[in-house]
């Protein structure tokens, strides 16, 4: 393949060990089964399926939280496997996440400031005043201000708090950076401040993003390519164009019918519906 | 006569910096076999002033209004007795977190029954039918045995269904849903709308869905109320709403969906907040 990628995932499974009770014998649950893919640097993979269909279990691989059981991945060219060789510092800088719940990712004991240098105090030699010029720096680039950098977590909204998060995620300069479902949980309008400050990161620091959701119209925005799991299994794998112009497995199809429709021509179709 | 009718309603929290006003006399009406919905962002009041109706805020909260009707019935002047036959039984409301919003103690069986038990003269056995009876028209499979089923045993959209049952366990007149369907997948999602749409068109009861979600909002509503800070911004039939927005923060509202975005750049509301002047 030509083109520069930076995230190769092939045929990984994830198992997890269920522990049996007195009537129940031991079983393992399948989390992830046999997920191939490839990023090219600088584009945007999403991730779609419902809860429990393994989305989150694979963010959890890729960011080294869990280790696959089998198959192999690869980033940047460095293959990753946390069972067998434990995680570097290395491998640290290549890849953060940002959470789904702004509320409940950051510390609320902890200050902002705090917050943005610790990646940089656990995974570097850097000294202190450096540090603080460089969260200073990233309070700026995600649309906060320095007066931001005493406080603590609680004095911001929904939305801030976001920010603050993705601030903390790239302080690394990660080369990928893992969304799981970094806007369900905001309003519309701040979902909009949001996409359009990952869209200005994306292009000002050649990131990569595995972005997870279960909204097909954030999707259908971001996407360059899109990937669609069901019960640990990938049921269709294609650029966004091919995924949602022609959509190949019923699940996929499923998927499309129940997402509200909100152009005029569907609502005057339901209102039709129900006068008749 | 309205089902509901509500003016000038305004609701103020005292807290250590003075009191704040949260709702800033807005009007709702609601009438029989309507579904309203009611849209905004979080801290825009669409919650607080439903909570206001059913009379579920805190003591901390000044409510007025200058008329608060529901059937003809001064909600204002009940007292808190007067006010819970009302309440659970003509009006009733769904919250956002199913799970949290059922006790994990009580088998789910337990807890539909209650309300049966506080609402109606059912005893027994008919009270476990009429149970079984409410849980076979949400389409909770295998009605029979999920009666005696824990909340942690089942799915959020079963927690959900659960809760529509709970609240039309004594055929309300009107049903408020907040925020119903926020917690779930889009598949669930759309069974649940489905549901709620079906039961409101069965029973002909009034139905007011609070959302943040213009594609719920598409799918369901018939009359809309857009809120913004506390204020009513905009009041239209689902239709015209859509298709020809007059307030500038619907507008902002309407553009900042990503299934409407043209350019590189989504619109925010702050945008337009400049340029609207809201």
């Amino acid at each position: 393949m030509s083109e520069d990628v930076i995230l190769k995932v092939r045929d990984v499974y994830r198992t997890y060990d269920i522990k049996g009770g007195l009537f129940k014998p031991a079983s393992t649950l399948t989390a992830v089964k046999g997920v191939s893919l490839d990023v090219a640097r600088g584009s945007t993979l999403a991730v779609v399926g419902e809860s429990g269909c393994g989305k989150s279990t694979l963010a959890r691989m890729l960011t080294m939280i869990d280790a696959q059981t089998s198959g192999s991945i690869e980033i940047d060219g460095l293959p990753i496997d946390i069972s067998k060789t434990g995680v570097s510092r290395e491998m640290r800088q290549k890849v953060q996440i940002v959470f789904q719940n702004p509320y409940g990712s950051l510390n609320p004991r902890q200050k902002i400031g705090h917050v943005l240098e610790e990646p940089l105090l656990l995974n570097t030699g850097m000294p202190a005043a450096e540090r603080q010029d460089l969260a200073l720096q990233m309070l700026q680039k995600v649309g906060l201000q320095p007066e931001h950098y005493g406080r603590y977590p609680h004095m911001f909204s929904g939305g801030q708090r976001q920010r603050i998060a993705i601030a903390r995620a790239i302080m690394m300069k990660p080369k990928l950076l893992v969304l799981d479902e970094p806007v369900s949980a905001l309003d519309l309008s701040v979902q909009a401040q949001i996409l359009n400050l990952l869209a200005d990161l994306q292009d000002e620091m050649g990131l990569t993003y595995v972005f997870i959701s279960h909204d097909l119209s954030v999707v259908r925005y971001i996407a360059d390519k899109v990937m669609v799991m069901y019960f640990g299994e990938v049921v269709e794998y294609g650029t966004r164009e091919e995924v949602f112009d022609n959509p190949q497995h019923d699940y996929t199809k499923t998927l499309f019918a129940a997402t509200p429709q909100a152009d005029i021509e569907s609502i005057r179709k339901r209102l039709a519906a129900k006068a008749a | 006569m309205s089902l509901l009718e509500i003016r000038n309603l305004k609701v103020e929290f005292d807290t250590a910096k003075g009191p704040f006003r949260a709702l800033d006399g807005v009007d709702y009406l609601v009438d029989a076999g309507e579904v309203l919905a009611i849209v905004g962002e979080s801290g825009s009041g669409k919650s607080v002033a439903m909570l206001a109706t059913m009379g579920l805020l805190p003591d901390t909260a000044t409510i007025t209004a200058d008329k608060m009707d529901f059937e003809g019935l001064d909600l204002r002047s009940l007292s808190a007795k007067e006010r819970r036959k009302v309440i659970g039984k003509d009006i009733s409301m769904i919250f956002q977190e199913p799970i949290a919003s059922l006790n994990p103690c009580f088998t789910i069986g337990f807890q539909l029954g209650e309300t049966l038990k506080a609402h109606t003269d059912l005893k027994g056995k008919q009270v476990k039918d009429r149970v079984i009876e409410l849980m076979t028209s949400v389409g909770i499979p295998d009605p029979g045995g999920r009666v005696n089923a824990f909340p942690h045993q089942m799915s959020g959209g079963q927690c959900q269904r659960v809760m529509i049952a709970m609240a039309i366990a004594c055929a309300p007149k009107l049903l408020i849903a907040d925020e119903p369907t926020t917690a779930l997948d889009v598949t669930i999602q759309k069974q649940i709308l489905d549901l709620l749409v079906k039961l409101q068109q069965d029973s002909g009861m009034g139905l007011i869905m609070i959302t943040h979600d213009m594609g719920v909002v598409a799918e369901t509503a018939d009359r809309v109320i857009v809120q913004y800070k506390g204020r009513k911004m905009e009041e239209a039939d689902v239709l015209s709403l859509f298709e020809n927005p007059k307030n500038p923060y619907t507008k902002a509202l309407l553009s900042a969906l990503p299934e409407n975005a043209t350019g590189d750049r989504l619109p925010t509301v702050s945008d337009f907040a400049e340029a609207g002047g809201f």
